[in-house]
């Protein structure tokens, strides 16, 4: 199967079989990534942009690594750092970056659906790096080829997502790629940041985490993001902590292999108690390292499907 | 379209055979080699010859597989980018003699591709190239150490080496569009 898509831009979009074949091309990048010289020359001579409107280290780093393990040239716009501050659109900012010879761009903005405005807009391929409260497709895949490593397959398993799905972008591009490769979904958290109406894309909603757990193969802690929400939707984050904090006593219902994962960065004593968050069942750092080969994989197939299209 | 049988299954395994004692007579043995087969079809003839000279040897070279997709300098120019597959060489190649081992060398671009590739594996002491077919047009200069057969081919023909474990049988064929 060939990759026809010039940009990624949401798990929503994605069908199983491009999907998969992110999956499969992470593999070999995976491979890459192994060995002591992390360098192969497949994207020399191209440029990337990294354009990034909101604070992140590990996104940026990860993609910024991804890129030159390809051997792509990188040019990294931080908002501090461009024009944006002396008011300059998003869509100018970009069209520059393309002038100067950018083929792909990665945006982070906190504004959902700005990578969509920026691929209609462009010639200039568009990844998106995380839209406002909408999809963060990069993390979504790199949570399916860990788990995918971890337990052989997607089809079937009972995935857990915890905590704030209503502004999770995460969630939101986790639970198409689950749903979309046969798994079956639950979310839980507070009934103030569980979405309306969610159930009618298939996702079962728990309002209690130990019923949520129950023979449960994956449990996805969401970040509470406290520079999101002024604790508007949960009296604290004592209260919060105590009904869909992770521990020991309510994983208990949980399959005996459960794997638990989390995109960072963990809030300790939050979301995650500390010996569930470094303990055997965790994989928080081997999402991190998938991460490269996973957004290795998404540069390759963007720039397969620009050169046939 | 014609074809045209240009080795047949015996010839294949005798040809194998003669490569596998040219490259014991040249490295005195095989305590220092490694052997390193090219996808796909490479990779099932640097197995033989492994077992080759696990036979006359008693000692089996380590044998990985290099996929040179990540390497190629066409991607560019392909109108369909080929899917990417894993590269397997565990072992180190630091201070070894590499056996190279494709189906058929042609312009050399993969060729050179694949010393790339290795080289950012570690150092070798060197890297010898053994194909099972030579069919000319190189657009490089690189010359194999060990050739099967040397073919004349025009560019409008195709070599097709068909090998048991991927296609059922042992054959080479000359295709003429």
């Amino acid at each position: 199967m060939e990759f026809e898509r010039k940009h990624i831009l949401g798990l929503e979009e994605l069908n199983a079989e491009e999907i998969t074949l992110v999956l499969d091309t992470a593999e070999s990048m995976k491979e890459v990534s192994e060995r002591d010289v992390k360098k192969v020359p497949a994207l020399r001579g191209m440029t990337v942009c990294n354009l990034f409107f909101e604070p992140s280290t590990r996104t940026r780093s990860s993609f910024e690594i991804a890129e030159k393990r390809l051997s792509a040239d990188v040019l990294n716009f931080t908002t501090s750092q461009s024009s944006v501050v002396k008011g300059e659109s998003l869509l100018d900012t970009a069209r520059n970056l393309e002038a100067m010879g950018a083929s792909m761009i990665v945006i982070r903005h906190p504004m959902s659906g700005a990578p969509w405005l920026l691929a209609k807009e462009l010639n200039s391929s568009i990844i998106n790096a995380g839209d406002g409260s909408h999809e963060h497709p990069s993390q979504a895949l790199l949570d399916l080829f860990t788990i995918r490593r971890m337990k052989g397959g997607i089809e079937g398993l009972k995935i857990v997502i915890v905590g704030d799905i209503l502004h999770s972008r995460v969630a939101r591009s986790n639970i198409w790629g689950f749903l979309k490769l046969g798994a079956e979904v639950r979310v839980v958290g507070p009934p103030t940041l569980i979405p309306k109406y969610i159930e009618k894309i298939d996702v079962r909603t728990f309002y209690n985490l130990s019923e949520a757990v129950v023979d449960a193969d994956v449990i996805i802690m969401l970040r509470i993001q406290k520079e999101r929400q002024d604790f508007e939707f949960f009296p604290s984050l004592r209260e919060y902590s105590r009904f869909y904090g992770l521990t020991r006593e309510k994983i208990k219902r949980a399959h005996e292999n459960v794997t638990v994962m989390h995109p960072g960065p963990i809030n300790r004593g939050v979301e995650l108690s500390s010996d569930m968050a470094d303990g055997p069942g965790s994989v928080i750092l081997e999402q991190v390292s998938n991460g490269i080969a996973v957004r290795m994989a998404m540069f390759y197939l963007v720039a397969s499907a620009r050169r046939n299209g | 379209m014609t074809d045209k049988t240009a080795m047949n299954s015996a010839s294949v395994k005798r040809t194998i055979l003669r490569i596998v004692n040219e490259i014991l007579e040249r490295n005195n043995g095989a305590s220092d080699i490694v052997i390193i087969g090219v996808r796909t079809r490479g990779v099932h003839i640097a197995e033989r010859i492994a077992s080759a000279i696990e036979k006359l040897e008693g000692i089996r070279p380590p044998l990985g597989t290099l996929d040179i997709t990540l390497y190629r300098d066409d991607l560019r120019q392909k109108t369909e980018w080929p899917k990417v597959k894993r590269t397997e060489i565990p072992f180190s190649v630091e201070d070894k003699k590499v056996i190279l081992v494709d189906d058929v060398l042609y312009t050399g671009r993969t060729t050179r591709a694949a010393i790339e590739a290795i080289m950012d594996f570690g150092r070798p002491s060197a890297i010898q190239l053994a194909a099972l077919i030579d069919r000319g047009h190189r657009e490089l200069p690189i010359q194999p150490d060990y050739i099967g057969h040397k073919i004349e081919t025009a560019r409008t023909q195709e070599v097709r080496v068909l090998l048991k474990e991927t296609d059922g049988k042992d054959e080479v064929l000359l295709v003429q569009d």
